[in-house]
């Protein structure tokens, strides 16, 4: 019987060669990554453990999820990281961006074993590495000892076939897949997006996929690197492992996503898998709308954006918030002019990081409606119990902020 | 492990990290943070709480985000265990890792109502209502599971661990 990538990866880091799904293995961990919304706890365990770093360069410390500091608890955190970064010469990313784009553009290698203290840290499937959010106890064990154990999961194939209509994105595809699977129809397992329509999907693409396997929750999602892959790798210096599932490899399920026939989704309050087709909630009226995060706040993303709101203005009762996910994008949005675009469009641009996504700016108030393109929809994420959220694509977002009210983005 | 004796809170499905501690608090310190336990579902949840309580919920309890703050304002505020029809993977070990009893029972969700007192043997994954008598089996942790549970989270047991050598 052959091996999935994810029981390949596992198996490399674990210095074994026939451990399969359902087995615990006891993994060396490429790298580690922490940030400010958990990171003062992480830091708290692994000083009670009185150890060093195993490794300070294989360590990334980021300030993403409440900077600029706006409140002094926010400024005491990151007075913490970052004097705790410094003592032991870890690679700090002071108000950077987004924990997850920053750590693919610098760190994350195909075939590596990524562990970081954010739920999101699957994103990195993308490229074919296995990375998958603990909390900040086990993030401290692996800052003092390099491994983790971890059961090897069980993978589901998802087929993507065909080519995705205009309009369609793939954060539709992603929707679509976890309004099927459920929020808990792939708990502790492997989501690996592959078929002939996977080689058609771009690493921004790949990423936006990847990042919500653990709406569905899953332990990661995972594509298979290709030549695509390569292409976002050219200006490193290492290539990592390309892993790949052996044909003979066995799944636990099997679905096939026809991504000819997909339309544009969205995701309802207050749950991730509430997915519907954007046409059943058409004409929901808007307060806020949020273009930005892990999930899609990269430069294709903003250039979707930019089409659709290049000489309009957004509703007057409307709020467009957009946050690059890193300076790197945010910087090329400027050289493309799109930030102007923005501007022009009556939108505000708010500093790469996680922002509106987890109600760090743009909260909502009782009975506000905001339609966004990050990645959950929870209760009371986004301020109050009673304000809903939805989740779409970067296009239907930008539609619907013109529009003023949820609009599908083939008009 | 000895047998843990509590009255029940109990939750529905699909309790969420933005339910148990929404993200804007994360950053206080853990002593004013547990005093918003589970505020947008019930903002008095905290001061309710007696020590020695424990939850009873349904499936995929703590989905979502990875914030350890979840299971530790819930063991802040004295909850002794945590029975749920099933977990979010990311809690589960969380739980662990904060020496939280955590057991999945899928049978006893329904058969309880909150206030009603039970008894839970985390080592076996056996809980008992003892008012009615009855008895269901839940999951049985791995022996290195419970053992972390025992040593009371993953911290102290990595130190006594490496006081053995």
């Amino acid at each position: 019987m052959g091996k999935t990538m994810v029981e390949k990866i596992l198996n490399q880091a674990g210095g074994s060669r026939d451990l399969s799904a359902g087995d615990i293995v006891m993994a060396r961990v490429s790298c580690l990554m922490t940030n400010d919304a958990v990171g003062e706890l992480t830091v708290q365990a692994f000083e009670a453990l009185g150890r060093r770093p195993w490794d300070q360069n294989r360590i990334a410390v980021v300030l993403d999820h409440y900077i600029p500091a706006t409140t002094e608890n926010a400024a005491r955190t990151h007075k913490l990281l970052r004097d705790f970064s410094r003592k032991y010469g870890l690679h700090l990313f002071d108000q950077q961006g987004v924990c997850h784009q920053l750590m693919l553009e610098k760190f994350v290698l195909p075939g590596d074993l990524v562990i970081g203290t954010d739920s999101h840290t699957c994103t990195y499937g993308g490229i074919g590495a296995f990375a998958t959010g603990v909390g900040s106890t086990d993030g401290a064990a692996v800052m003092a000892t390099g491994e983790i154990w971890l059961k090897i999961p069980e993978t589901v194939r998802i087929d993507l076939q065909g080519r995705l209509p205009d309009h369609v994105h793939p954060k539709d595809i992603i929707l679509k897949v976890i309004g099927d699977l459920g929020a808990e129809g792939a708990t502790y397992q492997a989501l690996q997006f592959s078929g002939e329509g996977a080689a058609g999907i771009s690493n921004e693409g790949r990423f936006t996929l990847c990042n919500m396997a653990i709406e569905a929750g899953a332990k990661t999602g995972i594509f298979e690197p290709d030549a695509v892959t390569e292409s976002f790798l050219k200006d490193r210096q290492a290539k990592g492992i390309f892993f790949k599932s052996d044909p003979d490899a066995e799944y636990c399920r099997q679905m096939t996503v026809s991504l000819d026939r997909l339309g544009p989704q969205i995701s309802c309050p207050w749950s991730v898998d509430r997915v519907v087709p954007v046409e059943e909630v058409r004409g929901t009226r808007i307060d806020q709308a949020f273009i930005g995060s892990c999930t899609n706040g990269r430069i294709g993303d903003l250039r979707i954006a930019a089409q659709i709101l290049d000489g309009k203005r957004i509703h007057p009762e409307t709020r467009l918030l957009i946050t690059p996910a890193s300076q790197d994008i945010y910087r090329q949005a400027v050289l493309e002019g799109l930030i102007q675009i923005f501007i022009d469009s009556g939108a505000v641009i708010c500093n790469p990081g996680c922002s509106a996504c987890f109600g760090g700016q743009g909260m909502l108030w009782e009975g506000e409606v905001c339609i966004g393109t990050h990645n959950r929809n929870f209760k009371a994420r986004m301020g109050h119990k009673d304000s809903r959220v939805y989740l779409a694509s970067p296009e239907t977002v930008a539609v619907s902020a013109v529009a003023g009210r949820i609009e599908d983005p083939r008009g | 492990m000895t047998v843990i004796t509590g009255r029940i809170w109990k939750f529905g499905h699909g309790i969420d990290t933005d339910i148990i501690i929404p993200a804007r608090y994360l950053i206080l310190p853990l002593e004013e943070m547990k005093h918003k336990a589970m505020e947008p579902l019930d903002p008095e949840f905290a001061a309710k709480v007696n020590p020695g309580d424990v939850i009873v919920a349904g499936r995929n309890f703590g989905c979502g985000s990875s914030r350890e703050q979840a299971p530790a304002v819930l063991r802040d505020l004295g909850i002794k265990a945590i029975v749920a029809a099933s977990f979010a993977r990311i809690f589960f070990r969380n739980a662990v890792n904060l020496g939280l009893p955590v057991v999945e029972c899928e049978a006893v969700y329904d058969q309880v109502r909150e206030g009603d007192v039970v008894e839970i043997q985390p080592d076996s994954g056996r809980i008992r209502i003892p008012a009615k008598a009855e008895e269901y089996s839940g999951s049985r942790l791995p022996d290195f599971l419970l053992k972390i549970i025992n040593d009371g989270g993953l911290i102290p047991h990595l130190i006594l661990e490496n006081r053995k050598g």
